[in-house]
């Protein structure tokens, strides 16, 4: 019998909604907070979004602990206690404003490049790099260095674009699609929503990866690789296509360069160069008119095998032929590589035929007509189905480089880069390859206080673009574009601290952080870090980082050992934008950027980093930030200068809104009422491509030409994917010291070693100098799904789910180690040791354990409880990866990918063993609780939220 | 399960209080002769009826809401913990009568003999719902046994036996024959719990994660990762195990040192006399509490829920 | 009133969810989902005991489980992410065992509810399910319990499309369907039919409402015809000489762009 009882059906728990961009991880979905009485109740996704369509991952709807989280900084703070103590004096910001521009001027009269900038998972780079250019320091750079530098810098040298931010595959149409060392963060929740409808269509996912968790599980067939070599992996793959002629001969020689004669002088300085007429232009050999002739040309029919004779004499033979034979090797065939990647011949040869049958058996074609850069119309779009992904489990290794771009150059082999069913740009990719950006700020002496001539990061192209001293020795702090990393498209941030504290190239006086756990999770080797933090002269007891500038919203890691915090707001409390001259949000069928809008005020005294960015500016009288009468040029903050600002004239931070109507898109006039705009519209502006400009955007002139319209690109030119990167042999033969440039003796054999102009698979470097038996195990991190980095365990939701880690094992291998669920082990690496609790499972590689990252805390960290599990049985990986590889020839490299300086810190190589029935239940190694700031409030007891505001405690 | 402490004490005491009170009650319908003193309903009654209502009062300190308890009586229809409540609060009525009528010297009539009878008949309800709350759900096989009941009813008669024999004999008023029933009773629950247990230990255990997560078809299936890092509300209180080795050491203590103990007891006060007897008698009250206890400890202890089999059990 | 609805008072409506084995991939969207509507809704508040402490303890109506499955036959060994919440099943224990009728199961669709204004906390109800779907609120003294969204899904302030379960609005990856599973002509139905979607412990006898969708059998083939395709690709067999003679010749081909 059932009594109807009554219950309100329609509760309205809001009093508004407000659109904004979710900030809990890097993916910025368009999200819908709803408010009562301006407290935040509700968080979801917007269905309008192009980045999530209305679905939300779990950091997303925990939005609300993270902004009412108890560690949030309350005011500006200043340190008076020693580094590292968390004793702090609560500022007014005036004084903390006062100070900061102090220090920032001083450093600024006497030498800028004193000043080293760095900022984490930032998405205002075009801001913060702008502001860095004016201000006169070459040493800036985000986050990318350790994390997936090589995925885009490789993408972009090699194809002018890469995977998430740069494209994505063509989820509607592929068929078979290969995900490679791909963990649950970037793109998380595109995937996701993709994967699913992959699924439902029946498309075949393949997944390689060490681990089996997220969406491995889900892949119809997992490949559970050795990590580090995917590179074999690929080669393998491209061995079987070539061998059995199962590539797209047209395609390349239409779109790559493949057909570019390189010049084989092996004593000559331009060996292994392009042979080239004398208007620059490469050449190819055309088999119709049985002559040389400008590989740009369109109407040639170019050979791509064959050796020719050049007019000087010299002999030249196409790239193709090159690359040919360098995957024909036998070296890579599956029965070589099959036993050190740790999957079956077998396998690999089937893949390969699964890869060849999806391209060119189930080719399909789209009834849209589009017109090529050479004018030709084709009445429709093929494209073959096949499509990739990888991210940062391919490119965290020193071998990354390398397969990243081989993962490219299996997909142009293929023919299937922006094609229907393949791998598609996204606006405003593809970008010329190599890239034409050059990196700014190279110095000739200690100049005074001026702005750099551009952007900090760039693409070198060849020696000459490199920032070093005549001597060959770096100019910039992190040593990005030295020979130490001569291609760090992205910055070393990882290295910054360490050369900083031993003054190599040179000491700073202020390291300026934003966003960035440096004192644990962010850096290799914490430990060290903490020293170097903490490091005084032994003469004067002066800190060797003289003055250290943080801003944070949280009470991380990092906040003790800064001398001045300028806290952050939430990303509810923010505007913010993500722009087209950064890293936008578009997908590939249009262009979009959005912004964020502070959807809630702050109760404390805290203010958004741009804001703070923009009147530092102003105080220290940047141009761009100051006018001449000495006024702010900005005076409104980071909200006037998102719409006032411009680039070139008529391009500034937002395409969406512009012209004094309000009517322009991507040029225009700043417009008054732009932020209201985008806002009305849901905190996005997408701007939709034109059917013919969807696909081949390398390739197509309508694409192209707007492309160049909106200023994204210089010229319309074709874009052609450069199999053979030329570049790098610059660098190859500078180190045979052919050429002017002065190659410093230790970095010779290394850059003639590893820029091969040719993808080359090697073995990983920490691997070569201390693997084998004394550290037999890899071991690699990944990021949860439902936490992001070290932000997660503040809140009260997400530290549920994952409020420690564990250390995985493969079952099998465990069971040889005498290791069972639940023990208490030593991992132990060339450089450290830490102790952790270990899980058996199938899911894992034999020759690799892995953790989740970052979940490890130091105690009292975070305003958590001392004994909160993070910090007794959580631990980090960190302590045991170094920031430097182990001695070879006299000199200790970064532990980063010799090309781009990516931080290797998946090479780790460990061994494990049972810790001693005393060592159980804690891990190691331990590190002081860190004091509760000023100003910040003892947690609550129990959270008992109900769309109030949580209770703060005391 | 998770032997929380307020349950074991709640069914425990008003299972003992329950005995006592039944066997009162059939001994007036059953012409017994009881001690001609009020004094000694006056403590044999009060001590049943105090025994329920400590019991009763106790079971509702796990409550969330004790001030909401009285809500517990309306759904008997389908609730045992709603008949047992009915049924406890219903008993009340006719074990106060009964117990005013006997200080009020109408002991001996029809009246106070019928409401001796329905104390019983209350009594032995209301332990039968008890014993039905655990018996009747199905998510637990330990519970879910046909002993189960029969064991809560044998217990509370042998608790509440080891409590009327010493206090007839404090009053000299025992008969051979109801230290025989008292032994007999404890032999019996002795008996059935072994019976019980070896049935629970030798029952095939046919759920397994494999069942319950419907992956079975798919090979042997365990758990890798908990929802969450810590425990949760459903693993403290349903995911309590004790290992085999200590449960038998528990079974040995509440079969010899409990039960045990005190039927070899109530056997010895069969060959004395007098305070000897009365001695011996009350000191079998003591291992019975304990075996009683450590008996209802295990009932708990040993109970494994369906739910942890998602939660990476095996059987269950 | 805890005593079940009859056949003639049912509606024969059987609101639940269709969960996805095959394609949930262990986010916790839908866990995080839940919880932060929930926490405000119905069963306010969802309390998080010791929330910053070292043994946190949070009310939570759905969870995530990952299994691993050991190989069988010629099935690999694989994960399983396996999404738990209550079931909302026809013939609830956990609603008879309830001693205040605070436990009820609606007539008029099917969703079991506890009312938190005569709870009293007495655990009975989830020690009666199986599924582990009920979490005691130990600061407030109630069973939570998932409501199936019950203030969402007839919610007249939400546009008509957000009318579903917070989970399934969040699940990012589709593997959470809502809707009527009496009606065997309505979506979630057809799909249970199609892929064979499955009760959880049927013997239990409690006829849960909700399915689950097995995982699909891995394939190591392209999608059709796999069998019939080569398994390893021939090497280029016109021409002479060595592999990469044939190559090159193959290669030689003449193209025109």
């Amino acid at each position: 019998m059932g009594k109807a009882v009554k219950i309100e059906t329609s509760p309205k728990t809001w009093d508004d909604i407000k659109h904004t961009t979710c900030y809990m991880c890097a993916c910025r979905c368009g999200i819908k907070v709803y408010l009562k009485d301006g407290t935040v109740t509700y968080i979801e996704g917007n269905r309008d979004h192009p980045v999530n369509g209305g679905v939300l991952c779990g950091k997303g709807s925990a939005g609300i602990m993270q902004h009412y989280s108890p560690a949030r900084l309350r005011s500006p703070l200043l340190r008076v206690g020693p580094r590292g103590s968390g004793e702090f004096r609560e500022l007014e910001w005036e004084e903390a404003l006062r100070l900061a521009t102090t220090w920032l001027a001083q450093t600024r009269n006497e030498d800028p490049k004193k000043l080293a900038f760095f900022t984490g998972r930032d998405q205002s780079q075009s801001l913060t790099g702008f502001w860095a250019i004016q201000y006169g320091t070459p040493n800036y750079a985000a986050h990318g260095g350790f994390c997936s530098v090589n995925m885009a810098a490789a993408g972009l040298y090699t194809i002018g674009g890469s995977f998430w931010e740069f494209g994505e595959p063509d989820w509607e149409n592929t068929k078979y699609f290969m995900l490679f060392g791909v963990a649950e963060e970037h793109s998380s929740n595109p995937l996701k929503k993709q994967l699913g409808k992959l699924k439902e269509r029946g498309a075949k996912i393949v997944s390689i990866n060490p681990v089996r968790s997220g969406y491995s599980a889900i892949a119809d067939e997992w490949l559970g690789i050795r990590p580090g070599t995917d590179g074999l992996f690929v080669a393998a793959l491209i061995h079987e296509l070539l061998k059995s002629g199962n590539v797209d001969l047209d395609y390349l020689q239409r779109y790559a360069n493949a057909s570019w004669l390189v010049i084989d002088d092996p004593e000559g300085d331009e060996h292994g160069l392009f042979a080239r007429d004398g208007e620059d232009n490469p050449l190819s050999f055309d088999k119709i008119s049985q002559s040389l002739k400008s590989a740009l040309l369109p109407d040639i029919a170019p050979a791509l095998v064959g050796e020719f004779t050049l007019e000087d004499g010299r002999k030249a033979v196409p790239a193709f032929q090159l690359l040919s034979q360098r995957f024909l090797d036998e070296g890579y065939a599956p029965d070589a590589v099959s036993e050190h990647i740790g999957i079956s011949a077998e396998t690999v040869k089937r893949i390969a035929a699964e890869l060849a049958h999806t391209a060119f058996k189930e080719e399909i074609s789209l009834d849209i007509a589009w017109t090529d850069w050479a004018g030709r119309t084709h009445e429709k779009t093929t494209g073959r189905p096949v499509s990739m992904h990888a991210m940062r489990g391919i490119s965290a290794h020193s071998n990354g480089f390398h397969t990243c771009r081989m993962i490219h150059i299996l997909q142009v082999l293929l023919g299937t880069i922006d094609c229907p069913g393949g791998f598609r740009y996204k606006p405003p990719y593809p970008k010329q390859t190599p890239p034409w950006l050059k990196p700014s700020g190279k110095r000739s002496g200690n100049r005074l206080a001026e702005p750099l001539g551009g952007p900090h990061l760039g693409f070198p192209t060849g020696p000459e673009d490199l920032l070093v001293n005549p001597s060959g020795s770096a100019q910039r702090i992190d040593k990005a574009f030295s020979w130490e990393a001569p291609l760090a498209a992205h910055g070393l941030m990882h290295m910054v601290i360490n050369n900083a504290a031993k003054a190599d190239p040179y000491p700073i006086d202020v390291l300026f952080l934003y966003m960035a756990n440096m004192a644990w999770n962010s850096s290799m080797n914490v430990s060290a870090t903490l020293k170097n933090l903490t490091g005084t002269h032994p003469d004067t007891g002066e800190y060797v980082i003289p003055k250290v500038i943080y801003s944070d919203a949280y009470y991380s890691e990092t906040v003790p050992y800064a001398d001045l915090i300028l806290p952050d707001t939430t990303y509810l409390e923010r505007w913010d934008c993500i722009s087209m001259l950064d890293r936008p949000i578009s997908e590939p069928d249009s262009a979009s950027d959005a912004i964020r809008h502070p959807v809630v005020q702050p109760d404390r005294e805290v203010r958004p980093f741009q804001d703070v960015l923009i009147e530092l500016g102003a105080r220290l009288g940047l141009p761009e930030f100051s006018n001449d009468d000495g006024t702010p040029t900005y005076p409104g903050g980071y909200p006037d200068y998102l719409v006032n600002h411009e680039r070139k004239p008529g391009v500034g931070p937002l395409t969406g809104y512009r012209g004094e109507d309000g009517q322009s898109y991507g040029v225009g006039a700043p417009n008054p009422e732009q932020l209201d705009r985008y806002i009305e519209n849901g905190c996005f502006y997408q701007h939709h491509l034109r059917d013919e400009q969807r696909f081949y955007k390398h390739a197509n002139r309508d694409y192209n030409d707007w492309a160049v319209e909106m200023g994204h690109r210089m010229l319309g030119d074709q874009i052609i994917f450069q199999l053979y990167l030329e570049p790098l042999q610059k660098f190859r033969l500078a180190a045979q010291g052919k050429g002017p440039d002065v190659v410093p003796h230790e970095h010779r054999q290394r850059v003639e070693t590893y820029f091969d102009p040719l993808p080359i698979w090697h073995m990983p470097l920490e691997e070569e100098l201390a693997g084998g038996e004394d550290y037999p195990l890899h071991a690699v991190t990944q990021r949860p799904m439902a936490m992001y980095h070290s932000w997660g365990s503040q809140n009260a939701w997400l530290r549920q789910i994952h409020g420690r880690n564990w250390v995985y094992v493969n079952a099998g291998r465990g069971e040889e180690l005498g290791i069972a669920d639940g023990d208490w082990i030593w991992i132990t690496s060339a450089h450290g040791k830490v102790k952790a609790q270990a899980k058996l499972m199938d899911g894992v590689n034999r020759d690799t354990i892995w953790t989740w990252n970052a979940i490890g805390k130091r105690p009292g960290a975070w305003n958590l409880d001392p004994e909160a599990p993070e910090a007794t049985k959580g631990f980090l990986l960190n302590h045991v990866i170094s920031e430097l590889l182990p001695e070879r020839g006299g000199y200790r490299f970064s532990n980063s990918d010799p090309i781009t300086g990516q931080a290797a810190w998946y090479d780790l190589r460990v061994r494990i063993e049972k810790a001693a029935p005393e060592e159980q239940g804690k891990t190691y190694p331990s590190f002081e609780p860190q004091k509760r700031a000023a100003g910040l409030r003892r947690p609550p007891e129990d959270v008992a939220f109900k769309g109030d505001k949580p209770g703060g405690g005391v | 399960m998770h032997p929380a402490y307020s349950v074991i004490l709640f069914t425990t005491a008003s299972g003992a209080g329950y005995g006592l009170l039944a066997l009162l009650g059939l001994g007036a319908a059953l012409d017994v002769e009881f001690p001609q003193t009020y004094w000694f309903p006056l403590v044999a009654l009060g001590l049943a009826l105090g025994l329920i209502t400590v019991g009763l009062l106790s079971s509702t300190f796990h409550l969330g809401h004790p001030e909401r308890a009285w809500r517990a009586f309306s759904q008997w229809r389908s609730s045992w913990l709603s008949r047992e409540g009915v049924a406890a609060v219903a008993t009340y009525i006719p074990a106060g009568l009964f117990g005013l009528m006997w200080l009020g010297d109408w002991d001996g009539t029809m009246t106070w003999q019928s409401l001796g009878v329905l104390s019983a008949i209350g009594a032995a309800v209301t332990v039968w719902c008890t014993g039905m709350i655990y018996g009747s759900l199905t998510t637990i096989r330990q519970w879910n046994h046909p002993l189960v009941t029969p064991v809560y009813m044998v217990l509370a008669v042998s608790t509440g036996a080891s409590l009327f024999c010493p206090l007839m004999a404090a009053f000299g008023a025992v008969q051979p024959w109801h230290i025989v029933m008292a032994a007999g009773a404890m032999g019996g629950a002795i008996l059935m719990k072994c019976v019980y247990w070896w049935s629970i230990d030798r029952e095939p255990r046919v759920l397994t994660i494999e069942a319950a997560t419907g992956l079975g078809r798919r090979g042997v299936v365990r758990q890798l990762e908990a929802p969450h890092t810590q425990e949760n509300f459903v693993q403290r209180e349903m995911g309590y195990s004790i290992g085999r080795k200590h449960a038998k050491k528990l079974r040995a203590v509440c079969l010899v040192g409990g039960f045990g103990l005190a039927t070899s007891l109530q056997a010895l006060a069969l060959l004395a006399q007098g305070p000897l007897q009365t001695g011996l008698l009350a000191a079998s009250i003591a291992p019975a509490a304990v075996g009683v206890i450590v008996e209802r400890w295990l009932f708990f202890a040993q109970a494994q829920h369906v739910v942890t089999l998602f939660y990476g059990k095996h059987f269950a | 009133m805890t005593s079940l609805p009859t056949a003639e008072e049912r509606s024969g409506k059987k609101l639940g969810l269709v969960i996805d084995l095959d394609t949930c991939v262990g986010c916790h969207a839908c866990a995080v989902s839940c919880k932060e509507w929930n926490t405000q809704g119905y069963s306010a508040p969802l309390t998080d005991v010791d929330a910053y402490g070292s043994d946190p303890l949070g009310a939570w109506l759905n969870r995530i489980h990952t299994y691993e499955v050991a190989t069988v036959d010629d099935m690999p060994n694989r994960t399983v992410h396996f999404p738990r919440s209550c079931l909302h099943c026809e013939e609830p224990a956990c609603v008879t065992v309830c001693p205040t009728g605070a436990s009820y199961k609606r007539a008029e669709d099917g969703i079991v509810l506890v009312n938190p204004d005569t709870c009293i906390g007495c655990k009975l109800c989830s020690w009666a399910c199986p599924y582990g779907a009920r979490e005691y609120d130990p600061s407030h003294g109630v069973m939570k319990k998932c409501t199936l969204c019950v203030d969402r899904i007839y919610n007249e302030h939400l546009e008509p499309e957000a009318r579903q379960p917070a989970c399934v609005l969040a699940c990012p990856a589709g593997a959470r369907h809502y809707g009527d599973l009496g009606d065997p002509d309505s979506a979630v139905s057809k799909l249970v039919a199609q892929r064979d979607g499955y009760d959880l412990l049927p013997q239990s006898g409690y006829k849960p409402v909700n399915k689950y969708l097995p995982p699909r059998p891995r394939r190591t083939g392209v999608e059709d015809g796999a069998a019939a395709e080569p398994k390893v690709l021939e090497p280029i067999a016109k021409g002479d000489g060595s592999l990469s003679d044939r190559f090159f010749a193959w290669a030689d081909q003449v193209l025109t762009r």
